[in-house]
């Protein structure tokens, strides 16, 4: 018995040596470990910039990311060892104790490369997720945990070529668990497998060579700023992608009643004639987060146009309008018929 | 092998227990860059230990938040340490509490953007001596709920102050075994508001100069509904004149101007020995919910409400909601200190044990609108229910204030 262990043991160090190439245990330990790394580069998922992640990690990008300021994100899968994740049936990924979510903010500079400003990691222990937030140094040679979070001065130019300067918010650790949160657990929320998009076969490939995937089929929810798409699908996969990690019956919104991770449709919890409860001044006057035919009237519009902290939706990462979401929700308001 | 793992079994268990160390005292000071220094104190807090806030005003630019089970956070008094949001940037309220067995107090937290401090899904939370204030007093620009308990099961509020909310000053919402007591509420649009909750007492507190003084609410399309078992009692509710300030839209924006206690859509209520005057529309209002809803489990009338043995000073002379001055005409010039809207007809009506007047409106159909009151005298009849029990907390939250 106690031979056999050994062997195992010695057969799982030859294993892990052999993988030196994709995986280190400096990494693995400083994921899985108690502490909390002060410097991105204790995980090495960098090789000395923002804008050269290792090799092995994997990159994958969202059909309907959240919308965060107008910041370009770059996403990434570390899997230790030889460790597989699992797609479970309605596409949601598990991923194995040791697995990182590596995601970068930041805006294109006038050179055109990406301006990397933050990278915020989601660690699974076997404790479950832990988030950190990691700001780069202005000489983009390391990045520093920063668990009470940070505020930057930002300009950049939207897609619609608007100037804007604002006050760019790396979130605190807490926040980080304010919208992945699921029955106060915190959770991956991106990864989804029909919602994953890969810029390459060979990044797809990496992905799928380190999966395992349910027998039944999986279909992509309608990109938001499709325009071959339906409004209503449109509608939905917006509000699913910026609203629904908290308003969610699980979430941190639970206690709202509005919650866009069910049906979309004429019902209460969906908005429609729905009234405000606790939302104070952000009701702006208006009787109904959706009002039908009338979004000029709807409580859902006026928060994600106003920038006040005591109104705006979403409560994080919103120092600017996301014009082209408001203008698709003002359009789906706009078609829905009202009662009687 | 087996032997071995049972031994590292044994060490884990006993690692487990003697980790965390001793409770340890954070103190945090006003300062430079204070936003950043105590949000990090909040987060690396551990389970049993105090953030100790200095002296001094610290100026915050974002909303703080608290995620760690049995943590402490307190000043040095409400006018000594103060958490100043008025440049505040981002985050729907002040403070943020998500975690169990919090203890918040002798600290002030002035005109936060949202709500001043919010507690959500943080059972047996203590609220202790705390002052919540936007300081230009009543404007509708100013935050909704002072101190807002939310999905919460064993929640203390005692000796707070809420001045100013644009909602409520002490909002507990969808949450289980509640006392209120001890508190102030002045110039807020609702005083103290327990709304979609179980289980509550209210007493021993003032509410004055608010649009309305205590309420207690049930809303539709809500997760917890059914608002029941609710004891408000030794309140001094005088003097809730303040014309209502909240944004329209809002449930609060409805509530008449000078209504000292209010029940709405809630069963088994009992309102006995406050003191109530001064209340321009009613002392003492009982009514349903007359909004168009499409929740089939939603209950909008008041049921088996009763109140005994309150003092009624002067109110009703100045009625502030559609068609009041027409009753009000009516019956000679003023409504009586107690009215019931009628809804549901005389199988609903509460029971008034209180030595003062009391009308229904005789609006039986809650769809009907106050314009068609038929306002009769609530003849005494009915029995008086049985006294429901006094809300007890766990020891270790009334140790706490002692």
């Amino acid at each position: 018995m106690r031979l056999l262990l050994v062997a195992a043991a010695a057969f799982f160090c030859l294993s892990a040596a052999l993988s030196a190439s994709v995986t280190s245990p400096a990494t693995d330990e400083a994921i899985t470990g108690s502490t909390m790394p002060r410097t991105l580069s204790a995980f090495g998922f960098f090789d000395g910039s923002a804008n050269k992640p290792a090799g092995h990690l994997i990159r994958y990008s969202l059909r309907n990311p959240l919308f965060s300021d107008y910041a370009e994100k770059e996403r990434f899968i570390y899997l230790p060892g030889k460790a597989r994740m699992r797609v479970d049936p309605s596409g949601q990924v598990d991923f194995p104790v040791g697995t990182a979510l590596i995601k970068s903010f930041g805006y294109p500079s006038a050179a055109g490369k990406l301006d990397i400003l933050e990278t915020r990691v989601l660690l699974r222990r076997e404790t479950g997720w832990l988030a950190l937030p990691y700001v780069w140094r202005e000489d983009g040679s390391d990045a520093d945990l920063k668990v009470g979070g940070k505020r930057l001065a930002v300009s950049f130019d939207t897609p619609r070529g608007k100037r804007l300067e604002i006050s760019y918010a790396v979130p605190n650790k807490n926040q980080c668990k304010q919208c992945h949160s699921r029955d106060d657990k915190l959770v991956p929320l991106g990864p989804i497998w029909q919602e994953m998009v890969f810029e390459s076969k060979a990044e797809r490939d990496a992905f799928e060579e380190r999966a395992s995937f349910p027998r039944n089929g999986l279909f992509p929810s309608a990109k938001w700023d499709d325009a071959a798409a339906s409004l209503s699908d449109r509608a939905a996969s917006y509000l699913y992608a910026n609203c629904a990690h908290c308003h969610s019956r699980r979430g941190s919104a639970s206690n709202s009643g509005l919650f866009y991770d069910e049906a979309l449709g004429n019902y209460a919890h969906s908005g429609y004639l729905k009234r405000p409860v606790a939302a104070g001044r952000g009701s702006a006057g208006h009787e109904f987060v959706v009002d039908p035919g009338r979004p000029e009237k709807s409580i859902l519009i006026s928060r994600m146009k106003s920038l006040d902290p005591g109104i705006a939706m979403p409560e994080l990462g919103r120092a600017t309008v996301h014009e082209e979401g408001v203008e698709l929700l003002e359009a789906w308001i706009s078609q829905i018929s009202a009662r009687d | 092998m087996r032997e071995h793992l049972k031994f590292v079994a044994a060490a884990s268990v006993l690692a487990a227990s003697m980790s965390p160390l001793a409770a340890k005292t954070i103190n945090v000071e006003a300062g430079e860059n204070a936003q950043e220094r105590l949000q990090e104190a909040l987060i690396l807090a551990e389970p049993g230990d105090t953030v100790a806030l200095g002296k001094g005003r610290f100026k915050l630019t974002d909303g703080l938040s608290l995620d760690v089970d049995r943590v402490t956070v307190k000043g040095e008094g409400v006018t000594s340490t103060i958490l100043d949001f008025s440049g505040q940037l981002g985050s729907g309220e002040g403070l943020l509490v998500t975690s169990d067995d919090v203890v918040l107090r002798e600290f002030a937290v002035e005109n936060t953007k949202g709500d001043g401090i919010k507690s959500k899904g943080a059972d047996r939370i203590v609220y202790h001596r705390l002052r919540v204030e936007w300081t230009v007093g009543p404007k509708a620009t100013n935050g909704a709920y002072g101190v807002y308990p939310v999905e919460s099961s064993d929640v203390l509020v005692d000796s707070v102050m809420v001045r100013g909310a644009s909602d409520a000053g002490i909002y507990v919402g969808q949450s289980k075994n509640i006392i209120v007591r001890n508190s102030l509420a002045i110039e807020n649009v609702a005083g103290i508001e327990i709304e979609n909750s179980f289980d509550a007492d209210v007493y021993d507190n003032i509410t004055t100069k608010n649009t309305g003084g205590i309420l207690v609410f049930d809303l539709p399309d809500l997760p917890q509904k059914g608002g029941h078992n609710i004891r408000v009692f030794e309140n001094i509710v005088i003097d809730n004149m303040t014309p209502n300030f909240a944004p329209e839209g809002n449930i609060v924006a409805s509530v008449p101007a000078g209504t000292g206690v209010m029940v709405m859509a809630n069963r088994d209520v009992q309102i006995f020995d406050n003191v109530l005057g001064e209340n321009g529309t009613s002392n003492i209002m009982i009514v349903g919910y007359r909004e168009k809803t499409d929740d089939k489990e939603f209950q909008p009338l008041s049921r088996n409400i009763a109140m005994w043995d309150n003092q009624h000073m002067r109110a009703g002379w100045a009625p502030d909601f559609p068609g009041g001055k027409e009753i009000a005409a009516a019956l000679g010039g003023k409504l009586p200190p107690i009215f019931w809207d009628g809804a549901g007809g005389a199988d609903y009506a509460p029971y008034v044990g209180d030595n003062a007047p009391a009308i229904s409106l005789g609006l039986t159909d809650i769809a009907a609108s106050p314009a068609d009151a038929r306002p009769s005298q609530i003849m005494p009849g009915q029995e008086m229910p049985a006294k429901l029990p006094a809300i007890t907390l766990p020891e270790s939250m009334e140790a706490v204030v002692r």
